[in-house]
């Protein structure tokens, strides 16, 4: 019963999202005002109708339910709690209503707390979301029903594939999809500004918090994804430029490109159509990673859902939702008004010179993943694209654009000057250059290269404080004048800084671990010792253990250095005998210079067992990295000056135009809504 | 105007620039980087090339899997029409079992043995990769792998 109200409720969300995407778009253009607040009622009432929809079918894996053909291929009686939750986006119908759901939340979050948006806009924006509703609830419940019954039920379901039994998985699928559908938002508010035909600062204001909410949380989906394969599939990397893997990162690229135009359209109401292009790409490209992972159409390490006419049915909808926005954007964008032009040399042209390269290298990769099928749809045969074409071209292209952050971030707006940006930085220059000369001199195994790529994100670190440090006046002034500026600076100061030293901590641990990483493959028999590193490792003991739904070979590992005790270092090879996968449990031992990561393999004829022993220096670095770059996102997002929903205090800026460059002190005129509700 | 004219021309040559450049590294590396996907039929024909990247997939073959004593993993890899021997040092992924379909990277040596610098296998076993299934169906030789629950309800 629970499970039809679950299907009804989806069928019905269906409709208000017909009813979301046409009405009032008619509203706006007819200026009916009954019509336009109907975006608002059923953009919060197809919210809750999905709810209900996910919440039926979350019942229905909670409870086991395998009368559900959907509940029994992938789940299982015997499986932990939580997982038998996150099962629910486990699978391609579950995930899809998973994203069906975000993609609710998103509209209902424009429509409670986009209360300051003129109406017209926030029609169409809202009618704009209500269509890609209905695209993807009619490709759920067309081709990927959820609820479909199996009659007589099993008594026993087929389980859910053990790799994706893990903590870190359950919560990576959300998180990406919170970021992928976040992007929904700024592609909607952007294709109601065509429509309208005007795109001003106040709308980048209104756009910015969305991008950012999606950027972070597509940048804490892509990181959790890669940890996640970085202790479960136990091949000692992070990232492997597999398809899926590039899928989501070509919109993280895009969004990011796009955080850094959206702040030239607010600050000078320049580079209006490139940030609406850039807006419209970065949501095609979370459609086209979906049409990627759902199709099946490439070769991957995970796509798990083959299917041609769920294949053919993304691909339709990818047609007509990129091609209808590039065809509105070729019309209406000539009409926008020219903005403020600046110096080639000058904070408008460093954040233009992130964004060609930053659209450059989404372009390789994009290139880089479509090629193989390129390649064999015109018949020159099979072949696969590996890291060794991205290390030789996204790689080149990344050095410049890291190179230019701090330098960029110290321009002055409309005219700088490179020189003068530079002598600025001349601590971060001295910390650099150290840190060069440390890193080739102390290191056995650093390479020129290695110095090269420890400098680099030294002076992204460095780089960063010193412009804090430039905002403050710290070393230049009093302190008390220092801790009054430091007061009265707006958060996205910090959240620049934060952000960009985030990036140069990842890069370090990127570096370290694919350059200075030590391996060691060899067969041990239990008692014996060998030595990687510095480090000394025993096979203590190995034997069978039993766990809830699994068995597994358990190896403990006691490690020492220099006749030290580090840890007892446990690594397992489980076998899942529901559905018949073993999965690989690599024994972790992080640090803050390096993790010991231990992999257990077969055993060979003689009763040995193969292992694979690993150092990986710093490679913590690169998660902290992700996670302060992340934060820095949040810092900004909390930014008074930029929450739509905050508070309006100084209503006598109603009706006045939105100062390019907002002063820090009058708060809550999120570009000043009245000016456009009452125009 | 003269000023914004002069704007759009550096924007525009900047643009140009950076294009031209990664175009031209992209196609030194797609010469140099990609791999082409051969099947173990296309080695035993003997016109490959060695020390070239490849990948090659098919089945692991029944009782070929040797494991010597320094970890080293030999096996036999059959489209059904030929085989080849595959060489890996490694551990090998959690789904590689006899019968499987797997795709080995790597390159041939001088005595047609192919040195796989690694070994993938789909995550999920009701999935063959697409290439080994291709190379299956080339070779006249295809059975379904695992039973979905088309077959079932039907």
């Amino acid at each position: 019963m629970i499970v039809e109200l679950g299907h009804f409720a989806l069928v019905v969300a269906l409709g208000l999202a017909i009813v979301q995407g046409t009405l009032p778009l008619f509203g706006a253009q007819r200026n009916d005002l009954t019509l336009m607040r109907l975006g608002n009622t059923t953009a919060l009432a197809q919210f809750g109708c999905i709810t209900i929809s996910f919440a039926a079918l979350t019942w229905a894996y909670v409870t086991s339910d395998f009368s559900v053909i959907n509940v029994y291929q992938n789940s299982h009686d015997a499986k932990p709690m939580i997982y038998k939750i996150s099962g629910v986006w486990g699978n391609h119908e579950g995930s899809l209503v998973l994203w069906v759901w975000i993609l609710a939340i998103c509209g209902a979050a424009v429509a409670w707390w986009g209360r300051n948006l003129p109406l017209p806009f926030k029609a169409r924006a809202l009618a704009i979301q209500g269509l890609i509703g209905v695209a993807f609830l009619l490709f759920l419940l067309l081709t990927s029903n959820p609820f479909e019954r199996l009659d007589p039920a099993p008594l026993e379901g087929r389980g859910l594939n053990p790799i994706l039994q893990d903590p870190g998985l359950a919560f990576h699928p959300p998180m990406l999809y919170l970021g992928y559908v976040g992007l929904s938002v700024t592609f909607a508010f952007a294709m109601a500004a065509l429509i309208e035909g005007r795109v001003d600062a106040s709308w980048a204001r209104w756009v910015r918090p969305w991008t950012l909410a999606a950027w972070v949380a597509l940048t804490a989906g892509i990181a959790l994804g890669s940890w996640w394969a970085y202790y479960e599939l136990g091949w000692g990397g992070w990232w492997f430029w597999d398809p899926v893997e590039n899928a989501s990162f070509m919109p993280w690229l895009a969004a990011t490109a796009l955080l850094h135009s959206a702040i030239v359209v607010e600050k000078r109401d320049t580079l209006k159509a490139w940030t609406i292009l850039l807006a419209i790409v970065a949501f095609s490209l979370s459609l086209l990673g979906t049409f990627l992972v759902r199709s099946g159409v490439l070769t991957s390490v995970h796509a798990f859902a083959v299917d041609p006419d769920r294949g053919t049915f993304i691909l339709y909808m990818l047609i007509l939702s990129i091609g209808g926005a590039l065809a509105l954007f070729a019309w209406r964008a000539p009409m926008m008004q020219p903005g403020g032009a600046f110096a080639p040399v000058s904070r408008e042209g460093g954040l233009l010179l992130n964004n060609l390269l930053l659209a450059t290298a989404t372009a390789t990769v994009l290139l880089g993943t479509l090629y193989p099928l390129a390649h064999e749809v015109l018949g020159g045969g099979k072949i696969s694209v590996g890291p060794p074409f991205y290390n030789a071209t996204f790689v080149p292209l990344m050095l410049p654009l890291l190179i230019a952050v701090p330098i960029g971030a110290m321009l002055a707006w409309k005219r700088g000057s490179v020189l003068s940006a530079v002598g600025r930085l001349k601590i971060a220059m001295a910390a650099t250059l150290a840190t060069a000369i440390l890193t080739y001199t102390l290191l056995d195994a650093a390479t020129l290269g290695a110095a090269f790529g420890f400098a680099l994100a030294a002076w992204l670190v460095f780089g960063a404080l010193d412009d804090l440090r430039a905002k403050t006046g710290l070393l230049q002034m009093p302190l008390p004048r220092v801790w009054q500026r430091l007061k009265g600076l707006p958060a996205s100061a910090f959240a620049v800084s934060i952000a960009h030293s985030g990036l140069g901590i990842m890069i370090v641990g990127m570096i370290s671990t694919s350059v200075l990483q030590t391996e060691r493959i060899l067969a041990m028999q239990p008692g014996e010792t060998t030595r990687i590193g510095s480090y000394d490792v025993h096979l203590a003991s190995i034997g069978d253990v039993e766990g809830p739904n699994w068995m597994a070979v358990r190896a403990v590992f006691e490690t020492s250095q220099n006749g030290r005790h580090v840890a007892d270092i446990v690594s397992e090879k489980r076998f899942y005998p529901v559905e018949g996968q073993s999965t690989t449990q690599v024994g972790l031992h992080t640090s803050f210079w390096r993790d010991l990561y231990f992999v257990l393999g077969d055993q060979t004829p003689d009763g040995a067992w193969a292992v694979r022993l690993y150092i990986n220096p710093m490679a913590a670095w690169l998660w902290w990295g992700v996670g302060i770059m992340s934060f820095g996102g949040l810092v900004s997002l909390f930014d008074r000056r930029l929450r739509v929903g905050a508070p309006t205090t100084a209503t006598a800026h109603r009706g006045g135009k939105a100062e390019p460059e907002a002063p820090v002190a009058a708060p809550g005129t999120p570009g000043a809504p009245g000016a456009k509700a009452g125009a | 105007m003269r000023f914004r004219k002069r704007q759009r021309l550096v924007v525009i040559g900047l643009a140009t620039l950076l294009l031209g450049g990664a175009a031209a590294l992209i196609l030194v590396a797609l010469e140099d980087t990609i791999a082409f996907f051969i099947s173990p039929s296309e080695v035993a024909a003997g016109e490959l090339e060695p020390g070239r990247n490849f990948r090659v997939g098919g089945l692991v073959v029944d009782g070929s899997i040797e494991r010597l004593e320094d970890g080293t993993v030999r096996f036999a890899l059959t489209d059904t029409a030929h085989d080849v021997t595959v060489v890996y040092k490694g551990i090998l992924p959690d789904l590689f079992r006899e019968g499987q379909g797997i795709v080995a990277q790597g390159t041939l040596d001088n005595g047609m043995v192919f040195q796989a610098s690694e070994i993938l296998a789909k995550h999920d076993e009701n999935y063959m990769p697409k290439e080994v299934a291709d190379a299956l169906k080339q070779a006249g030789y295809w059975q379904h792998a695992g039973e979905g629950y088309e077959g079932e309800t039907e």
